[in-house]
């Protein structure tokens, strides 16, 4: 140990962020065997249920294609913000009003079968997301106060307007006293996609912002001028690129796309609003986000992981029975060792010096 | 008489760069002994390796007669080795007995009569109870110094102590040094100025690549002979044949007050100063009087509320309100003091960087991304700048910081600009860079640029500048031609006196062809 | 009338033990500049550990124990991932955040619902009987008086002695106070389990004392409102242990609003300390300068020597 050392890369390397998330990957890995010794279950059969058998069947490569959208638009929205150093940690909230907005034009349309219906929710959603989002960036522009703080709490809020709207206004009059709305008529759920599996539309359109991520990112001013924000806020200052905008925009994005996750939800699988919209989607992205580095073709890998994950960990409930706990420490592990891995990212290891710190001193 | 210090061969590697190659010196008791050598020389990793921060990979150091390894700051403090630091070493918002404080053993409570009665005996005036934001760049110094002496030791490195003190704060500090040197203590005095150096120290000792490149009695030295030891070739200088006939006026500041946001910044006081193509005009002082408010101001990054947008002219209209990308196209363009982080972004390569202030003139069309354009752009800038670089995709942090200083001014003159304003154009930057820098401002100016140029160095000024103003507690004096005044009048200036630029000797002074 | 003004003092004073004793751990951490973002993470696995101890052993002493040692451990995780390894400490704090909430519903699976004996509440013999001040002040376990002596205790050393000089020091600029020779590091590392141990020891007030039950989410957003109480009192002790008190009042707002029979949606009573913690957010941070003069300069900068 004594004689590893580390020292800042000059260079960029266009392998290391890809190496950086499979190393933490491994880590995770083998952390997770001691997880399931702990429970007394062994480690190769947790494995296999988490990680082989989703794999197996045609059920559950449609739960994983399933998951792989909500994954994918929220990430990509808090990625974009991310890197321009806003940190939007309420996306749950955010998609919990966009399925509340896109619920609304669900049931106050109940019955149409206009081909409008379906893009209108989506509409809805997103400006829901986006709003939810919006109180965020306006309180931090205009009063200074802390996003990171104002998105949680407003995520918990959102939850409990949820909670008040299934067990009230929008309760379903038919519904037994569940706390649920109505079924959404067939004009507003998303078609499916694959026959014999929940995967419907909703997933054309998280590609479909994965592209529109890439471009907004990788090729244009806009996405340019947000990420010289996040690596360097003097320097967006000095080259006049609004500090304000790019909070509106980051914000904005970030809600748009939980808003639209929501839609894909309750027009989705669940074709109702209720109680349970999402398991945790908002929250689970934020790891997402981080183990695709950031970046929009790293997220559609990191999306694909978390979903195996999310439906390996329900298989791995009922073959194995492994408490649904191991995939929630599962998700912090992941995200505790790509932190510790990234490291990587901006420091290379380095064999000599018998005195070495840790972190190499510039020469002068 | 046994050395205080003796070095034998001290060698420090890093991965990139030997830093110290085999370096001897020797410091006597009483002595005040120059470690001259220019930026990247090696000077602050030998002092690194003296005051227990960094440990040498090769080499002996004896202390007093004895070999020692200097494990740590503490340690090096407790054998007797103060060190008076330029930057990063005393705290703001704390006082100045808990700087002191922090430095010793005890309370701040025991401490506070010490500090008291040592500020009497070495005449360094201060006050324990007052928060360090409120004291002046020397009075900060004075503190420094003082907590290096309430430890009694018996060797004081100062490393750079003149850069931020004003002419009359220097020979005040020379005073001290003096009278502390005829108590027995040695100091080791880390410098590039070789006036100072000449006039204060009993031995050099001149390092150039990590290496001694020559031990001498400054006294007995030309400047020229030290700088030739210093960086092996006589001192580079811009050719300046100062600026022709006087231009229409650029850019106007007219009685600009005004208060920042940022509670530690200065405030500004009716500020006016006129600035003409074909000139380069200079603002002197010590850092920290308001400089930065003020180029702030007229970057733009800091905007006037609307009110007050006639205050700043271009060419005539009203620019106060507007931000950075409107000045820019009207052709204001700004070289700023921090480049890494404020200049250029770090992570980012040239070409990146490039788009930085240069989207607006072709290298993003459409709102997307020119590659190719922003490529070309940077690697023109790179050969006409002479940046010595890998290439186009070489990350900003991984240039020197005369090469990215090269690569940042000429980013900012490759896009046309007909007023530049510069923020210390050459701060830690090479000989060799600097000459190239200034004397690519000359040129500039020559072909009818505005220029404003803030410098701490009141030599660079001096060089290059056709018209001088001083600033001074948020203050700026009139401006003066700088043939008509010498560094004497300026010093007193930086110090809040403009009496004598206020009355300047009119056009009695003709210009030189 | 006055049964409600006893229900309302008495309990903010032990609804405010978790949200004080984790503030001032979180306090004392950015003081050295480090924000750690996953108090709840922390809380939530103290709770959790805290209740399992209780519930195997009885001791409540063993308990707080326990619930604070398992958080300064996940602490840990945070000052390896953001000290040693250079990590973002906004993501390091998310991290183990997620983590922690994971952890206790790893170590709580078992408990799901159970309750244990509350803690002991202490005798103060005749004062206990003194007409709503005894009922109200003086019918506490002991961690509600060491909760105030706590903060106090924070007080003192930040303020008035040199360790906490040392602290607000490397706090304000780490790299000054390496040159003087301060283990940076070490000092950072100690607020953050400071930090780690003081929330997991709220965190198991909360399991055993408070509620007494384990439910998994238990904390349910405390650890963020600690978050923001740190912000809300500027970093000053006084303010913050005010904060806390008027939150502790806040969390009780639902159950009195019940009590008083006021018809007001039982949803807007749950949501209301987020509304309020946005609402005072809003206020104390529009003023910049408030927030400039007080906050710990280097607060959330990953610390590179020499970098």
């Amino acid at each position: 140990m004594r004689n590893i050392y580390l020292e800042p890369r000059t260079e960029r390397s266009a392998f290391a962020p890809f190496l950086v998330s499979m190393l933490a990957v491994c880590l995770t890995i083998i952390a997770g065997s001691g997880l399931f010794l702990i429970y007394g279950k062994s480690p190769i059969a947790g494995f296999h249920a988490i990680f082989i058998e989703p794999l197996q069947s045609s059920y559950g490569i449609g739960e994983i294609l399933l998951k792989l959208g909500p994954f994918l638009l929220i990430a990509q929205g808090l990625a974009i913000g991310f890197r321009a150093r806003v940190w939007n940690i309420g996306a749950e909230g955010q998609l919990i009003i966009g399925a509340i907005l896109a619920s609304v034009v669900a049931i106050r349309f109940d019955g149409s079968t206009s081909s409008l219906l379906l893009p209108g929710m989506v509409l809805a959603g997103a400006l829901g997301g986006m709003g939810w989002a919006g109180i965020a960036a306006w309180l931090r522009t205009r009063y200074n106060a802390n996003e990171i703080l104002v998105t949680f709490m407003l995520s918990s809020i959102a939850l409990q307007i949820l909670y008040y709207l299934v067990t009230g206004p929008l309760r379903d009059p038919q519904g037994f006293n569940f706390p649920q709305s109505i079924t959404f008529s067939a004009a507003a759920t998303f078609p499916i996609l694959i026959e014999n599996t929940r995967v419907n539309a909703s997933l054309i359109i998280a590609l479909v912002v994965t592209v529109l991520a890439w471009v907004f990112m990788q090729r244009s001013l806009m996405g340019y001028k947000l990420v010289v924000g996040g690596l360097a806020p003097h320097a967006a200052r000095y080259a006049g690129f609004g500090e304000k905008r790019a909070i509106w925009l980051a914000l904005l994005i970030g809600g748009a796309a939980a808003g639209i996750a929501g839609v894909g939800e309750v027009a989705g699988p669940l074709g109702m609003l209720q109680r349970t919209v999402s398991p945790g989607y908002g929250f689970s992205a934020i790891i997402v986000a981080f183990l695709g580095g950031l970046h929009p073709i790293g997220i559609v890998f990191s999306s694909l992981l978390m979903a195996l994950i999310h439906v390996g960990g329900d298989f791995a409930r009922l073959s194995v029975g492994l408490p649904s706990a191991v995939t929630d420490i599962f998700q912090g592990l992941l995200l505790t060792f790509y932190l510790a891995s990234s490291l990587l990212l901006t420091h290379r290891l380095r064999l000599r010096k018998p005195d070495a710190v840790l972190t190499a001193e510039a020469a002068e | 008489m046994t050395a205080l210090l003796k070095l034998t061969g001290i060698s420090k590697i890093y991965p990139a760069v030997v830093a110290n190659d085999a370096i001897d010196l020797t410091v006597m008791p009483g002595e005040i002994h120059a470690v001259l050598g220019e930026n990247g020389a090696g000077k602050s990793t030998l002092m690194k390796i003296i005051y227990g921060v960094t440990a040498p990979d090769a080499g002996t150091l004896e202390w007093l007669g004895t070999a020692t390894r200097i494990k740590s700051p503490a340690h090096a403090r407790a054998l007797g080795i103060g060190m008076v630091f330029q930057h990063f070493s005393l705290f703001d918002t704390l006082t100045v007995a808990e700087n002191i404080a922090l430095a010793m053993k005890g309370s701040v409570k025991s401490i506070t009569p010490r500090i008291k009665a040592a500020s009497e005996r070495f005449g360094l005036d201060v006050e324990p109870e007052m928060r360090v934001q409120s004291l002046s760049v020397g009075e900060r110094q004075r503190v420094e110094i003082l907590r290096c002496m309430l430890q009694e030791p018996k060797l004081i490195i100062m490393d750079e102590p003149t850069s931020v003190l004003p002419p009359q704060g220097v020979s005040d500090l020379f005073k001290t040094l003096k009278k502390l040197a005829s108590e027995g203590i040695g100091i080791l005095f880390i410098s590039h100025k070789l006036d100072e150096i000449r006039e204060l120290c009993d031995v050099a000792t001149v390092l150039r690549h990590g290496k001694v490149t020559g031990t001498a009695v400054p006294r007995e030295e030309t400047s020229k002979s030290l700088a030739r030891m210093m960086i092996g070739r006589d001192l580079p200088h811009a050719e300046n044949r100062g600026s022709k006939a006087e231009g229409e006026v650029r850019l106007t500041v007219s009685d600009l007050s005004y208060v920042p946001d940022d509670i530690f910044a200065t405030p500004l006081e009716h500020v006016a100063l006129t600035l003409r193509e074909g000139e380069i005009l200079g603002i002197a002082g010590v850092s920290g009087n308001g400089q930065n408010t003020l180029v702030g101001l007229l970057s733009g990054e800091t905007r006037l509320p609307d009110a007050m947008a006639a205050n700043i002219r271009l060419n005539g209209a009203e620019l106060g309100a507007t931000g950075p990308m409107d000045r820019r196209e009207l052709g204001l363009h700004f070289v700023p003091e921090e480049r890494l982080g404020r200049g250029a972004v770090p992570e980012h390569d040239l070409s990146e960087n490039s788009l930085l202030t240069g989207f607006g003139s072709g290298l993003a069309k459409y709102g997307f991304l020119n590659l190719g354009g922003m490529k070309q752009f940077s690697s023109n800038t790179i050969d006409a700048f002479d940046v010595r670089c890998g290439g186009p995709n070489a990350a900003a942090q991984s240039l020197s910081g005369g090469n990215l200083q090269k690569f940042i001014v000429g980013r900012e003159i490759s896009l046309k600009p007909k007023v530049l304003i510069v923020s210390q154009p050459t701060w830690g930057v090479d000989v060799g860079a600097a000459a190239a820098i200034r004397q690519k401002l000359i040129d500039l100016r020559d072909e009818g640029v505005a220029i404003l140029v803030v410098s701490e160095e009141l030599e660079e000024l001096f060089e290059i500048s056709d018209r001088l103003h001083v600033m001074f507690r948020g203050r700026l004096s009139p401006a003066i031609k700088t043939q008509s005044t010498n560094v004497e009048d300026i010093g007193l200036a930086m110090t809040g006196d403009f009496e004598r630029l206020e009355t300047p000797a009119e056009p009695s002074v003709v210009e030189h062809a | 009338m006055t049964a409600t003004i006893i229900f309302i003092l008495a309990g903010t004073l032990a609804a405010t033990v978790p949200l004080l004793l984790a503030a001032m751990g979180e306090l004392v951490a950015e003081k050295s500049g480090m924000l750690n973002l996953g108090v709840e993470g922390m809380m939530a696995v103290g709770a959790a550990a805290g209740f399992v101890t209780v519930a195997v052993t009885g001791s409540h002493a063993l308990g707080l124990i326990v619930g604070g040692v398992a958080a300064l451990l996940l602490s840990g995780v945070f000052a390896t991932l953001s000290i040693v390894f250079l990590a973002n400490q906004v993501a390091a704090g998310l991290a183990i955040g997620i983590l922690g909430l994971g952890v206790s519903a790893g170590i709580g699976k078992n408990y799901e619902g159970t309750t244990v004996t509350p803690m002991p509440k202490l005798s103060f013999g005749a004062l206990g009987d003194v007409p709503v001040i005894g009922p109200a002040l003086f019918s506490h376990d002991i961690m509600v008086y060491l909760a105030i002596a706590a903060a106090f205790a924070v007080w003192f050393v930040l303020q008035r002695t040199k360790l906490g000089l040392i602290i607000r020091a490397v706090g304000e600029s780490p790299q000054s106070a390496h040159s003087l020779g301060y283990p940076v590091a070490l000092i950072r590392t100690a607020c953050v389990l400071f930090g780690g141990a003081m929330a997991g020891i709220g965190g198991a007030y909360l399991s055993i004392a408070y509620t007494p039950l384990w439910a998994d989410g238990m904390v349910a957003g405390r650890g963020w409102i600690v978050v923001a109480l740190v912000v809300f009192g500027t970093w000053i002790v006084p303010r913050v242990t005010l904060g806390a008190y008027l939150f502790g009042a806040i969390s009780l707002l639902e159950l009195s609003i019940q009590g008083l029979g006021l018809n007001v949606p039982s949803q807007l009573l749950s949501a209301s300390p987020y509304i309020v913690t946005i609402i005072v957010l809003v206020v104390i941070s529009r003023n910049p300068v408030l927030i400039q003069l007080n906050s710990p300069m280097s607060l959330g900068q990953t610390y590179r020597p020499n970098g």
